[in-house]
């Protein structure tokens, strides 16, 4: 099989990727290198892709170590506005830490927390209008958050009780809500790009407004939807943002599993002629600005934007795994660009209008309120616990009409209920 | 039936009048795919579409199904009835996954909240000498899967009707088109001259909007002794296999396999006691399994010998040896036989 021997070249050897630390191991973040804020210049939201190339190997930052917003990108939002996305984000770590526990509780099958990435939902739903379309990943329930959805339905989802509105069909986290803008989550990842850029689309062609927007991870750019999307994306010059949530880890393997070691992911929007920009992740102020950057661009005719956040995953990927296994211990702490809600408090209180006991107040509050809307969807059930929907549900919605095989199937179905509970009743499963 | 005039029309033209027909009456109709607009389709299925509906209605894409059929979820999901083309049904695979586990799923994973409208239409089957990549009959991949339903035409009259109930339809639909039939029905004799549409009394359409419903099969030729089964270009060659074999048969043109009419199934095989079912595509986990199996649960005690399968077989489409490949009329003959010999 060793062709080489006898020959005089040298042996071919195979690259498989390796991340810096493995368990037991030192964090090691050397490779990484961190722009200071403010120097990554803001060009036009109407300049030719080909003129932003190097925005695909910069990182836009706004806020610095001092806790200031400096630079070009800083958009300049009023305190205000500042203390909402903070109150959104803190929102979307409380509900994650507590929907977390009732899955150790054993009150639902699964969790996905998306500690230490809550800017990038968060910034963005902020920068978008509430009329644009989301086709998010599993790890953006910061924009139902942002957007007001009630906690107490996103519970219910999450238990899969008699008040879920998808009927309990659905594996947790995986919501979907026309009236907030945010397409049903699959669980087949990145098909939502060429869905969103296909909304998109349609929304050109009927001479809407409203833009499109959609979030995958660094690890699933590899699928062939990604590529489709961004083709589709250039050809047409989609009114749509495409967002690559790069935080280093897809389960276990690290992003060079992805391409990652070779380039960035914003250059993948080289290729293709589209406008391509890497933001810090954890830094919500880049993340609003380089969104606003792509919206705007987008509204008016300028097509597509790539962003990639470069931010980094502070958990497990689900409550379905342990990142003790496969990664260092201390890469949370030592990641570079620090923790977004963390990093907007610190910006809050150096600008004066933010202080240690409104935060603490506001944790309190917001721990109270997750807690209130979990009590209230208990109500109605938790997984397993025979306050689910009613077994003949399972056959609506396959088709808008129930055909003759199904309705067969369902009154098999009833009859193998009334066998296992001849006392009548739902019965726990 | 429509009150507009009709006239003769091959299957590539009933095709093309049917979008025709949906494009003028909503807005919200488009039709996308490989080589769709300006020129119209490598079938010329959506000639003059463009020209006549304009270029964000009737449009080329790049070459990747994944991301036709990935665009047509979203486009469905802002509101219109997208009609994607796949050039060939053989080039279906990489589109899989969007209309697999999207497209078909959209409106049960959201509780009727979305729902997909979309038709696609896609030419299959072999008998042109297409070879493996330009021949293929995957109906049955789609067919296990829930949430979509399969049509297929057999005639111009019904390939418009059809057409129209799809694009009508609120769930996904794969309209898959016998491409040897495009221009004339087809006895299964290759060697023979191919005989036009123009002769055949299903080829007069009518040019405005009619729809036959899905769910709903066509019994085409009433008999005593036999029922065939079968779909597409199959129908043709299994009703000339029977004139030629001189028996006297039920035939019965499924023309929707998902939802299946198993009523007129059920009703004929009761009647005649044996049954033949003819497809092109590969045997083994076939559509033709699922309709014996449903045959014999419901028609056990009324069949007189066991179920006949007359199908492609469980290799790849082989170019040079095509009709040694296609199940034509000696296999169809072989299988009648034998399920009238008792």
């Amino acid at each position: 099989m060793n062709d080489s021997r006898g020959r005089n070249r040298p042996p071919l050897s195979l690259h498989i990727p390796e991340p810096p630390a493995r368990p037991g191991e030192e964090a090691d973040f050397s490779h990484i290198q961190v722009t200071p804020a403010g120097v990554t210049p803001r060009p036009d939201s109407f300049a030719a892709a080909h003129d932003l190339r190097d925005m695909a190997f910069g990182l836009v930052r706004v806020l610095d170590d001092a806790g200031q917003a400096v630079g070009p990108w800083d958009p300049r939002l009023s305190p205000d506005v500042l203390r909402t996305m903070l109150r959104d984000m803190a929102l979307t770590r409380a509900f994650d830490n507590r929907m977390f526990r009732a899955q150790r509780q054993g009150k639902t099958s699964f969790y996905m927390k998306c500690t230490g990435e809550e800017a990038v939902a968060v910034a963005q739903t902020h920068a978008l209008d509430r009329e644009d379309m989301c086709f998010p990943s599993y790890r953006q329930q910061g924009i139902l958050i942002t957007r007001g959805h009630p906690l107490v339905g996103m519970i219910n989802q999450i238990y899969s009780n008699k008040g879920d509105t998808l009927k309990g069909r659905q594996l947790p986290i995986m919501y979907s809500s026309p009236e907030y803008g945010f397409f049903t989550v699959s669980g087949n990842l990145t098909t939502q790009l060429p869905q969103a850029v296909g909304w998109a689309m349609a929304s050109a062609s009927k001479g809407d407004s409203r833009i499109a927007a959609a979030w995958c991870g660094e690890g699933s750019t590899a699928e062939g939807d990604f590529h489709a999307a961004m083709t589709f994306a250039t050809v047409y010059r989609a009114p749509v943002i495409i967002n690559v949530v790069n935080n280093q880890w897809a389960i276990s393997s690290f992003a060079g599993f992805a391409g990652g070691e070779a380039t960035t992911f914003a250059a993948r929007a080289i290729g293709y002629g589209i406008a391509g920009l890497r933001v810090d992740g954890n830094d919500a102020l880049a993340v609003y600005a380089a969104t606003a950057w792509a919206a705007e661009r987008a509204r008016t005719n300028n097509g597509p934007t790539l962003i990639e956040h470069f931010t980094y995953r502070a958990e497990g990927h689900s409550t379905s795994d342990d990142p003790s296994a496969y990664r260092s211990a201390d890469e949370g702490v030592k990641w570079p660009l620090g923790d977004p809600i963390a990093r907007l408090k610190a910006h809050l209180i150096t600008i004066g209008e933010w202080d240690e006991d409104r935060h603490a107040a506001m944790d309190l509050e917001l721990a109270e309120s997750v807690k209130a809307a979990q009590k209230e969807a208990e109500k109605n059930g938790i997984l397993g616990h025979g306050l689910h929907q009613p077994f003949e549900t399972m056959f609506e919605d396959v088709f808008e009409e129930m055909p003759p095989h199904l309705k067969e199937q369902q009154a098999q179905m009833l009859a193998e209920r009334m066998r296992k509970w001849p006392n009548g009743g739902q019965g726990p499963r | 039936m429509s009150d507009t005039p009709s006239r003769r029309m091959n299957m590539i033209e009933a095709i093309n009048s049917a979008m025709d027909v949906a494009m003028t009456r909503d807005a919200d109709v488009v039709v996308f795919g490989e080589d769709v607009g300006f020129f119209g389709g490598v079938f010329r299925a959506t000639a003059g579409l463009q020209q006549k509906f304009g270029k964000t209605r009737s449009f080329d894409t790049p070459i990747t199904e994944c991301g036709i059929i990935g665009v047509a979820v979203g486009m469905a999901a802002y509101g219109l009835r997208p009609i994607p083309e796949i050039q060939f049904a053989d080039y279906i695979y990489p589109a899989l996954d969007q209309l697999v586990s999207e497209a078909a799923r959209i409106r049960y994973r959201s509780a009727g909240q979305w729902h997909m409208p979309i038709t696609v239409r896609s030419p299959f089957g072999g008998g042109i000498f297409g070879g493996q990549t330009h021949s293929q009959s995957p109906e049955s991949i789609f067919t296990h899967v829930s949430g979509l339903k399969t049509v297929i035409p057999s005639t111009p009259y019904d390939a418009k009707g059809l057409l129209l109930a799809a694009i009508e339809d609120n769930d996904p639909v794969l309209f898959f088109e016998p491409k040897r039939i495009y221009n004339g029905p087809f006895d299964g004799h290759y060697d023979r001259p191919v005989q036009p549409w123009a002769k055949h009394p299903a080829s007069e359409v009518p040019e405005g909007h009619y729809t036959i419903p899905l769910g709903k099969a066509a019994l085409v030729r009433e008999g005593q002794d036999l029922t065939v089964i079968t779909y597409g270009t199959m129908v043709h060659v299994g009703l000339a296999a029977i004139e030629e074999l001189g028996v006297d048969a039920d035939v019965i043109d499924l023309r929707t396999l998902v939802p299946l009419d198993i009523e007129t199934i059920e009703a004929s095989v009761k009647k005649t006691g044996r049954c033949v079912i003819i497809h092109e595509a590969t045997r083994t986990s076939g559509f033709g399994a699922e309709l014996a199996a449903q045959i014999q649960e419901r028609c056990f005690y009324h069949l007189e010998a066991p179920i006949e399968r007359v199908t492609g077989f469980d290799t790849p489409y082989p170019h040079s040896l095509e009709w040694a490949y296609f199940p034509g009329p000696v296999r169809i003959g072989m299988a009648i036989e034998k399920v009238m010999k008792d």
